[in-house]
């Protein structure tokens, strides 16, 4: 018996068309709708209004630098993986006013937020970016402070979680731990099956909430047979990784290994666009900017995303902490695969590759740390070319 | 009349310093006190001597037209002053003034320079102690140079 | 089509307790130390009459309608009525503060960071190394110390400025000069020649300060280059790094360990900084781009 009946929730089947009825059942029970669909040829996310909204029939092909769409022989519905965008810029926003505050003569009056956020339901979350969202949890909830902005996104969330059931061109999840099979972390959790002219899904609730919505589907218990099926496929999206990373002892070979002349090798290619960081799930950093309105009567406090691959990011007395590429994409790397263990226990990294697509470059974080794993600075000679004693 | 050698062999320079070699060089030395304001010696003077500072502060000045003196270094005591004797053409860079009343022993360049001639392990035992104060020097200066408090936005 | 006026929703009160948000304080007092640096006395505009903060900490101060900067307190740690900020002026907000006249407003957000372990010390010497404007951190850890003088051995500041018109606390060093209690060594790193003081940079000070550097604890503030070379002065003898502590600063946008600027290696120095026990930031401390 597999982790089938996890919490007492039992597997079931619903047929493709059930995809509509879930849709439905979510918008009928106030929540926003937000899934994948096919835009400016990536798929993103954004709101939903029905299943047609899926890319339907579509697939990835993604490599270093490389993402485009093909058309699938089938008509599967989450035929594909994750795109430029992950569920954290639904979370964790690219801008949001902190506060705002208005001039009393000399004097100024401070003003707090409206937190109101409208309730979402994330449809096709994939178990990576489950665990993504547990990572930024971890941040922005569990630290001395918590994030108010976060906070209030967080709670009013329904996570409908969708087993890959193949992996992509620069997936790398089953190295980091983080899938393809979700594990926690759902109301309910869908595992798409096409075989043999049939199209349905296995599903399984997560959670009370996940159960009710399910109620609302027409569905039925599954059959050993299509329980095994979905098993298979998630398994062979497990063998099929892209990529591959050692994980094991990856924060000591980084520490260890700081004047690596690899980083030097990765400064030569890097633009520090700050790309990876944008499309990066887990990349949580943020800056605060003050400003006024053109009377100078009202002044507003915003939080926008910020990455490490800025030259300002570091700025102080008069100068950049980090000016040069190497020190920039030494920084981003180490804090993701190591330092991040010191800071929150987890490795920052769940293995969705984006940050290997997306780069314009093709830097892959994968190769990077294989080649440093290879050739390790602790086992080099000193250095100074050839010593001898002799006169040759 | 007590000579200057237990003197000379309280001050820390000559720490460790073997009394045979100590005997050597007493003959150079003189007790010196400068009064409060006194210049001890001159920018382009002859360095005849070199001082070892037992109770006092002495101020390393230089002049600039405009700006007056400018002080670079305050001495104070079992430091040394002055090494411009040990090379040639053995002329200071610098004014020395005495801060306060201050007591030192003037040890004789041209008699120090000669006795190092005859006897090397002398002379060894002081350049192995002036390079130590040398490299103490110049690592305080670079400091000073860094202007580590200084504004550096331009 | 008649348009109904759409009711403005009430936004709500700043939430006590909120850490992004400004807590108006009034300037009390603004106060030239030196031609660049000036001391702000604050205090609440509303709400709780008093600030307790811890020595070391800092806050970070708004001006309205130009930012936010991180400014290490300076004041007494017993006297939570008065908010006191010896600030540099050297950028668009720093210079703005510095045009602060008494009874205008600044945002306050704070007490952040960990604190200098003022307590640790007791029943050993307190030597305490100030370089420029890294005095003002360290005040207040001194006043901590002369409230509860007969805890401590002996009490010894060490501070180097750039040139005698950069000292800070003037007045008050001098009064802590004529105390029997307690060494005062100061030096600058160039003077012109009515200065009757030291010249020299602040590790010249050393071989003149009386302490027992086995039972001592050392608290380091100022650039980085002279916290290393102070370092190494107080190692070479004989204090240890885990009884030398230090304030480290970074680049800080939210001060609540949120937002990354301030990132060192494995740490956040809004968080678990700006004071660190030197052994546990040796390996990061004078560490290029790191």
């Amino acid at each position: 018996m597999s982790e089938a009946d996890q919490k007492g929730h039992p597997q079931t089947v619903f047929e493709a068309e059930g995809l509509q009825s879930l849709v439905e059942t979510l918008a009928r029970k106030g929540y926003q709708v937000i899934g994948p669909t096919v835009r400016d040829k990536a798929i993103v996310y954004a709101e939903m209004e029905s299943a047609k909204d899926l890319p339907v029939g579509w697939t990835d092909r993604q490599d270093g630098g490389t993402y485009r769409l093909e058309k699938r022989q089938d008509e599967a519905l989450f035929g594909y993986v994750v795109g430029p965008h992950s569920w954290k810029q639904f979370l964790h926003p690219p801008k949001a006013r902190l506060c705002q505050a208005k001039r009393k003569g000399d004097c100024f009056e401070p003003r707090g937020e409206d937190r109101e956020i409208p309730k979402r339901a994330f449809l096709g979350v994939r178990a990576c970016e489950l665990a993504a969202i547990a990572v930024q949890d971890r941040v922005l909830l569990q630290g001395t402070y918590t994030d108010p902005v976060y906070q209030a996104r967080r709670g009013n969330i329904v996570l409908i979680a969708v087993n890959c059931t193949q992996a992509g061109g620069t997936c790398f999840c089953t190295s980091m731990g983080t899938g393809p099979k979700v594990t926690s972390g759902y109301d309910l959790a869908l595992t798409e099956v096409l075989e043999d002219g049939k199209h349905y899904f296995v599903a399984q609730a997560g959670t009370e909430p996940g159960e009710e919505i399910l109620r609302e589907i027409p569905h039925r218990e599954a059959q050993d047979p299509e329980r095994q099926i979905a098993e298979s496929l998630i398994a062979k999206a497990a063998g099929n990784m892209g990529r591959t990373l050692e994980a094991e002892g990856v924060h000591d070979l980084l520490v260890a290994n700081l004047e690596h002349k690899r980083w030097d090798e990765a400064a030569k290619r890097c633009l520090t666009c700050g790309n990876c960081t944008l499309v990066c799930p887990t990349c949580f950093c943020t800056t605060v900017e003050d400003s006024t309105d053109l009377t100078g009567e009202q002044a507003e406090r915003w939080r926008r995303w910020d990455s490490c691959f800025t030259l300002d990011f570091s700025y102080i007395h008069g100068g950049s902490v980090r000016p040069s590429a190497r020190g920039r994409y030494r920084q981003w790397m180490t804090h993701k695969l190591a330092t991040w263990h010191d800071q929150f226990g987890t490795s920052g990294c769940v293995g969705c590759g984006r940050c290997i697509t997306w780069c314009p470059v093709g830097i892959d974080i994968t190769e990077e740390a294989r080649a440093i794993r290879e050739t390790p600075v602790s086992q080099a000679a000193p250095s100074g070319k050839e010593r001898s004693r002799a006169n040759p | 009349m007590q000579t200057l050698e237990p003197i000379l062999a309280e001050h820390p320079f000559f720490k460790n310093l073997d009394p045979k070699i100590l005997q050597v060089i007493v003959g150079c030395a003189t007790n010196v006190v400068f009064k409060a304001g006194e210049f001890i010696f001159r920018e382009e003077g002859d360095a005849q001597e070199f001082y070892l500072i037992r109770k006092g502060q002495v101020a390393l000045e230089i002049y600039a037209p405009g700006r007056g003196p400018i002080t670079l270094q305050t001495l104070h005591d079992g430091n040394i002053l002055g090494w411009s004797w040990l090379v040639p053409p053995y002329q200071w860079h610098f004014d020395a003034r005495a801060v306060e009343e201050t007591r030192a022993i003037a040890l004789n360049g041209r008699c120090l320079r000669t006795k190092c001639e005859e006897c090397h392990e002398l002379g060894y035992e002081l350049m192995k102690r002036f390079a130590f104060v040398v490299t103490q020097r110049i690592e305080a200066l670079t400091l000073q140079v860094l202007d580590i408090y200084g504004d550096h936005r331009s | 089509m008649a348009t109904t006026a759409v009711k403005e929703k009430p936004i709500p009160p700043v939430r006590a307790g909120e850490p992004m948000h400004p807590r108006p304080f009034k300037v009390l007092k603004n106060q030239p130390e030196t031609h660049d640096t000036f001391t702000l006395e604050l205090e609440p505009a509303e709400g709780p009459r008093e600030f307790r903060f811890a020595p070391g900490q800092f806050n970070m101060l708004y001006v309205y309608g130009f930012g936010e900067v991180p400014i290490s307190i300076s004041g007494d740690p017993a006297e939570p009525g008065v908010l006191v900020h010896t600030i540099r002026a050297v950028g668009t907000v720093t210079r703005a503060l510095e045009r602060l006249k008494r009874g205008e407003l600044v945002g306050v957000r704070g007490p952040f960071g960990t604190s200098w372990p003022v307590a640790e010390a007791q029943n050993q010497d307190l030597v305490i190394v100030a370089g420029g404007i890294g005095l003002a951190p360290l005040r207040p850890a001194m006043v901590q110390a002369l409230s509860g003088r007969e805890k401590f051995g002996k009490i010894v500041l060490l501070y180097g400025a750039r040139t005698p018109d950069d000292l800070l606390y003037v007045r008050e060093l001098e009064q802590w000069r004529s105390r029997l209690d307690l060494e005062i060594l100061v030096t600058v790193d160039r003077a012109l020649g009515t200065w009757r003081g030291n010249v020299g940079v602040v590790t010249t000070l050393f071989p003149r300060a009386s302490y027992d550097p086995f039972h001592t604890l050392a608290l380091v503030c100022g650039p980085e280059v002279m916290m290393r070379f102070v370092i190494l002065e107080l190692a070479k003898r004989g204090t240890p790094a885990d009884k030398t502590y230090l304030s480290m600063e970074r680049n800080m946008k939210c001060g609540i360990g949120l937002c990354g600027h301030c990132q060192i290696g494995p740490t956040f120095v809004c968080k678990e900084g700006p004071v660190y026990r030197f052994d546990r930031v040796k390996g990061l401390f004078g560490k290029r781009e790191l």
